[in-house]
């Protein structure tokens, strides 16, 4: 018999995200994906100063508040086709950075590996035989019987005291946890140690952007870090070489224990590779600016469809008329205006229609955006995918490590089309986490080379002209591509839309009713128990949503979190 | 950078200031910034809308007030100190929009044992959620209100903070 699953909302993510399933024979056999929170932010921006869109921008998302900020002051400078100084692009790299690496940090550890990792079942694990699997996985000087001791003694009393309670949907003892105790207990010990890596690299965004969560240095036209070698209140040496001993802190983590945990989450569940693939045309943005223009990147991106790493084609620039003329956006199944067909976001329109929840009507706050009329994914996979497709060398070395740990611990060799699935985007995040941190180490060792030449610009002043200039910004975000489309008039902002990461892969059908990413990539995934749809939330969880850029929550009544109806 | 070790108290302003009321933890927090200055030990921060980017904020405290909206189903306008057994009602019922973010940095400084000894939460009932930089006229009425409880709570914990006039 057939059951309708209600998950509202999704725990463990950022904003209100509801997802609707129907379960047939243990699988699900259709998906609705509902951004709860009404998204108009943009309107707020209407007539504004465009310098300071930045500033209100950040404020649009909790996770996201440094990324909004950089994108908004691209869109501008590419309205008014202003560059900005080479100091200003690596003193950004380097916050875009630090920002990325601390957040893939954060979402595998302490925002996804409880759905693969069972807390109780550490507690059985042997500590000396949990080091001795960990030291065939790399020389983290962590992994020792007296740590792995420690970290279990705690769990113990965090169990004993009755307080897992905390971890809403934290699925103990479901019959998909499949981790053997000692890799449990490996991966209860990493999650903690996690938490003093991601405060490093959280660190480095302070330093430079003067303050989180909401950094204050930019400006429209470059940064607003005066560099003085000398003088203690600007960008000095000392706080250079500061930034530069934090970065070498964060490598030994990525490298030697977010990667092996990755791979040895992806041998154990290898299972997973097979479900959660979904929409495989895979769209992202080249990141790093290497020049004042924006023509030369350090990371490349593009567009894959279909899956076929052949058929990539790369995005060359900031001002490319390939992202500029291929986005759209679709109200048809959102709470919006609609009947125009999708728009583009120089023209997007956002008035709201609400209506209560249509199965094949309008159900969500979050438009549906397509590239060349197609729904996209994005994220991490997206990205690394395009970087492979691209021969970024960093890319395919970690791709390579991943596949070959997790084939040798699954004893089977694991193809590369296993990463179109729900494991494939954790391994395509840690792999792109520790493409990120090689990035930092060259774009620090660019800033001082450039300063070291005598440039100390970090700022070119904006002067806007009379009449209609239209921009575009995009970045490629944690979650994925993130772009921002301004049309300003006489100096005042006439219209700003943002398209976000968690819109291209959490929006609703679109014009032509095809489901969006999240929806598709949730169709035969197994449900073993209805009521613990803990596979629903492993699909969801692996995009690594993040709902609150899009939205408000006005849900006050207390209700379950799971609500299972016979069909 | 924060080598040393965390002052024992902060306060930190919750909400998101471009949704009306929903930012009203954010200005009651710059409300109070404007009147008092604190003494050592107490910090003040504004969280806005975010969630795991504030565990090392968090981490490590001894007392960590919040203000935010709440929503506990009085009329909007109503004051409410959350403590001890309410907080975690607070966060259960979803009465806040961005708590998820907040009840999941908790849940994680708890496995790592850096929570907070005690959270203490100051809010409003919110009138208005819609898109605005101002707040409505209901909490604004009332802000003042949420401004004092919060310095009667930072005078219990030993900490007054003086008044700027």
């Amino acid at each position: 018999m057939a059951t309708r699953i209600t998950v509202d909302p999704v725990t463990r993510i950022e904003g209100h995200l509801r997802i609707d399933c129907e379960v047939d024979g243990g699988k699900v056999t259709n998906a609705w994906s509902s951004g709860q929170m009404w998204r108009g932010i943009e309107l707020i921006l209407q007539g504004r100063d465009p310098r300071d869109a930045w500033v209100f921008t950040q404020r649009i998302c909790g996770v996201c508040t440094t990324v909004h900020a950089i994108v908004s002051v691209r869109a501008v400078e590419n309205a008014l086709q202003l560059e900005v100084p080479l100091n200003a692009q690596y003193i950004r790299n380097l916050i875009i950075g630090a920002h990325c690496v601390h957040d893939h940090i954060v979402h595998f550890y302490h925002l996804s590996a409880l759905d693969w990792v069972d807390v109780v079942s550490a507690l059985q694990a042997d500590p000396a035989a949990t080091a001795k699997l960990a030291s065939t996985l790399s020389d983290w000087p962590r992994n020792t019987v007296q740590e792995l001791t420690a970290v279990q003694q705690k769990l113990r009393s965090l169990v004993e005291s009755g307080q897992l309670g905390i971890f809403a949907n934290g699925y103990w003892g479901h019959p998909a946890m499949k981790l053997p105790p000692e890799v449990n207990l490996l991966a209860a010990a990493h999650y903690l140690q996690a938490l003093e890596y991601q405060r490093i690299a959280n660190q480095v965004v302070a330093i430079l952007g003067s303050k989180t969560p909401h950094i204050q240095n930019l400006a429209v036209g470059g940064v607003a870090n005066p560099i003085n070698l000398d003088s203690q209140s600007t960008l000095t040496l000392e706080r250079l070489y500061s930034i530069k001993s934090l970065i070498d802190e964060l490598g030994d983590f990525v490298r030697k224990v977010y990667i092996p945990d990755v791979a040895a989450v992806g041998a154990f569940y290898a299972d997973w590779t097979g479900f959660g693939s979904g929409v495989t045309n895979y769209l992202s943005v080249p990141e790093m600016p290497l020049d004042t223009a924006g023509t030369q990147f350090e990371l490349p991106g593009g567009y894959i469809p279909d899956g076929d790493l052949g058929a990539f084609k790369p995005i060359t620039g900031f001002r490319d008329k390939y992202f500029e003329e291929g986005v759209a956006e679709s109200s048809k199944h959102a709470w919006y205006e609609s009947g125009k067909g999708a728009l583009h976001p120089y023209d997007g329109e956002t008035v709201p229609e609400y209506t209560d929840f249509q199965d094949d009507g309008k159900y969500s706050w979050v438009k549906a955006p397509t590239f060349l009329g197609q729904r996209a994914q994005v994220g991490p996979l997206a990205n690394v995918l395009c970087m492979a497709a691209a021969g970024h060398e960093p890319t395919t070395r970690y791709l390579d490590q991943v596949i070959s740990t997790a084939s040798s611990l699954a004893g089977a060799q694991i193809p590369l089309t296993a990463l179109h699935s729900t494991i494939g985007r954790h391994a395509a995040r840690a792999i792109r986490c520790a493409v990120i941190y090689e990035t930092l180490q060259n774009q620090w060792q660019l800033l001082m080379e450039n300063i070291g030449s005598g440039d100390y610009e970090t700022f070119n002043r904006p002067v806007f002209p009379k009449g209609e200039q239209r921009g575009f910004g995009f970045h490629e975000a944690p979650r994925g591509v993130l772009s921002h489309w301004v049309v300003i008039q006489d100096g005042k902002i006439a219209n700003y839309q943002a398209v976000v990461p968690s819109t291209w892969n959490a929006g609703p059908r679109d014009e032509d009713d095809a489901l969006g990413p999240y929806e598709a990539s949730l169709l035969d995934n197994p449900v073993a128990d209805p009521e613990r749809p803990l596979e629903v939330l492993r699909t969801v969880h692996s995009f690594d949503p993040c709902l609150a850029c899009a939205i408000h929550m006005v849900d006050e009544e207390q209700q379950p979190i799971v609500q299972v109806k016979a069909l | 950078m924060t080598a040393s070790a965390p002052s024992p108290v902060l306060v930190l302003g919750m909400g998101n200031i471009l949704l009306t009321d929903e930012g009203l933890g954010v200005r009651a927090l710059e409300a109070f910034r404007a009147r008092y200055e604190v003494p050592d030990g107490v910090e003040l921060l504004d969280g806005g809308t975010t969630g795991m980017g504030l565990l090392d904020d968090i981490s490590g405290r001894s007392q960590l007030l919040v203000l935010d909206a709440v929503q506990t189903g009085a009329p909007p306008g109503t004051l409410a100190v959350l403590r001890g057994d309410r907080v975690p009602v607070y966060f259960g019922r979803r009465a806040s929009p961005h708590q998820l973010g907040l009840s999941d940095v908790l849940a994680t400084l708890e496995l790592a044992g850096e929570k907070p000894a005690d959270v203490t939460v100051l809010g409003i009932v919110p009138d208005s959620l819609e898109l605005s930089l101002e707040l409505s006229a209901t909490v604004t009425a009332q802000l003042d209100g949420l401004v004092a409880a919060l310095v009667a709570e930072l005078t219990d914990l030993g900490y007054p903070p003086r008044s700027r006039d």
